[in-house]
């Protein structure tokens, strides 16, 4: 098994700074975004971007919510494995709004797919967008794609993307493991 | 996220571990936050087909799991014994294989001979959900009852309940003895002698026959209906004597200088075991217990479908 680091410590600053100036080149003051981090694993991406931009803007007003995918996801009762629901937080009408959906790795478009239905199940968004940390390209199971990427890499199917942080690991690291 | 339900049926109580029950809160806490939103509904159970046989009557159980079904947007049929062809002599595994060669995935049954689950669960492929099997137990029940204490209460361990009533017909109070033990509680039963059966307190209950000094000792009082269909012969004088000592009403909860939650697994049949003021005063959960019902068996249903594919 080897390990390759694509991301870590400054770069990884550098690289979620960028993201937040994107989005609030797009988004202005955010009176009508919202920021939904995808859990279990989005979550730490989007409460950092969360935070940037609530600093940047000095605002204390950015709509911010989590969401959940468990019971939409379209493998449910084809694995092995039992899918635990996580906690699921949207408290803001979802009605019109621009959504922009955080998740750290994007790779069959499986989440996402199910993402746009929990989404849409709180109302109807005027518009979303995809943010995600790593794109991994050319292994998209269905049509979508990222609006905002921090770091696109070129993986084999049986490779391994992992991001760890700081609130969950020591650092804040992004690798590939290859066998 | 390994986290996984350790029976491929929910036939009692007294089969599940304490990581199960927890495991259903945590899954019904979700549920409660779908079932109060605007789109009540998630697709989880798309492909599973549920069979909801009831071979006594219910109103809130059925409803309750029909409408947990729905949200989960399982496919489901309903048979009720009156309507079908065990009027006409055809045996129980016969009507359930039956609707199993219909390709149905999950029953849910109640039942008045106890242990008709467990007999059904060894000799049919699917899995089931006991509903309600006789005098024996009523899981799902004690799941919202104790989840409903934990929601009103912060926790369960360490919190004194008692349950008052016909303790010997009441499934409710045996499936809820269990689950309130495992979860750290501690439990007393209530009631006349005769409606309490002997050496109930080699599973870990207190007895008690007066009904002050019992709700002087609870935080929750989970007051049970006498179960007249099922008492072959008299276990007291009368409905009103009954009603005189161990009827909940609003002197005897003044009498109290605490308060105290008061729980009702219904159908109530107000003012014998519990006067109209009491049952719907502000201490009264009897209509969370409800609400919650429908949360708790959708995640006892999604996590029991979870294990096939």
């Amino acid at each position: 098994m080897n390990t390759k680091v694509i991301l870590e410590k400054k770069q990884f600053d550098i690289t979620i700074d960028r993201l937040c100036f994107e989005l609030i080149e797009k988004h202005g003051d955010f009176s009508n975004t919202a920021i939904v981090g995808l859990q279990p694993r989005g979550i730490y991406l989007s409460r950092r971007i969360y935070k940037r931009i609530s600093e940047i803007l000095n605002s204390k007003k950015v709509l911010y919510g989590e969401l959940d995918i468990a019971f939409y996801r379209d493998d449910y009762r084809r694995g092995n494995e039992q899918i635990v629901p996580s906690e699921m937080n949207i408290s803001f009408a979802v009605q019109d709004k621009n959504i922009v959906v955080i998740d750290d790795v994007l790779y069959t478009g499986r989440t996402i797919r199910s993402a746009l239905d929990a989404l849409t199940d709180f109302g109807r968004p005027n518009k979303v967008e995809l943010l995600v940390l790593v794109d991994r390209r050319y292994s998209r199971h269905l049509p979508i794609q990222p609006d905002y990427t921090g770091i696109s890499v070129d993986t084999r199917a049986n490779d391994k993307v992992k991001v760890e942080w700081k609130e969950n690991a020591k650092n804040d690291l992004v690798h590939i493991l290859t066998n | 996220m390994s986290k996984k339900f350790s029976q491929p049926h929910l036939l009692g109580i007294k089969d599940i571990t304490r990581d199960d029950i927890e495991l259903v809160f945590e899954t019904a806490d979700n549920f409660k936050a779908i079932i109060n939103r605007p789109i009540k509904k998630v697709p989880s159970l798309r492909d599973v087909t549920v069979a909801n046989i009831f071979f006594e009557n219910s109103t809130r159980t059925r409803i309750s799991f029909e409408l947990a079904q729905k949200r989960l947007s399982a496919d489901i049929v309903n048979l009720t014994a009156s309507s079908s062809s065990v009027s006409k002599g055809e045996t129980l595994i016969d009507t359930v294989n039956n609707i199993l060669a219909m390709k149905v995935d999950m029953v849910v049954m109640r039942h008045p001979a106890p242990g008709a689950c467990q007999f059904l669960a060894k000799h049919v492929d699917a899995q089931i959900i006991n509903a309600g099997d006789g005098t024996h137990e009523h899981p799902t029940q004690a799941l919202l009852d104790a989840y409903s204490i934990r929601e009103k209460l912060g926790d369960v361990k360490g919190k004194k309940i008692v349950i008052v009533g016909d303790i010997t017909h009441s499934r409710v109070a045996l499936s809820n003895i269990y689950c309130l033990k495992k979860l750290g509680a501690e439990v007393m039963v209530c009631g006349p002698t005769t409606l309490i059966p002997k050496h109930i307190e080699s599973i870990g209950v207190k007895v008690e026959h007066d009904l002050m000094k019992a709700l002087n000792w609870c935080d929750v009082a989970n007051m049970l209906r006498i179960q007249l269909e099922r008492q072959d012969i008299k276990y007291f004088p009368s409905l009103r004597e009954y009603s005189m000592l161990y009827g909940l009403n609003k002197e005897r909860l003044d009498k109290l200088n605490k308060e105290i939650v008061i729980m009702h697994p219904g159908p109530i049949n107000r003012g014998v075991e519990i006067t109209s003021d009491v049952a719907d005063s502000a201490h009264s959960i009897i209509l969370d217990q409800v609400e919650n019902g429908v949360a708790t068996r959708m995640a006892v249903m999604y996590l029991l479908a979870g294990q096939k594919g």
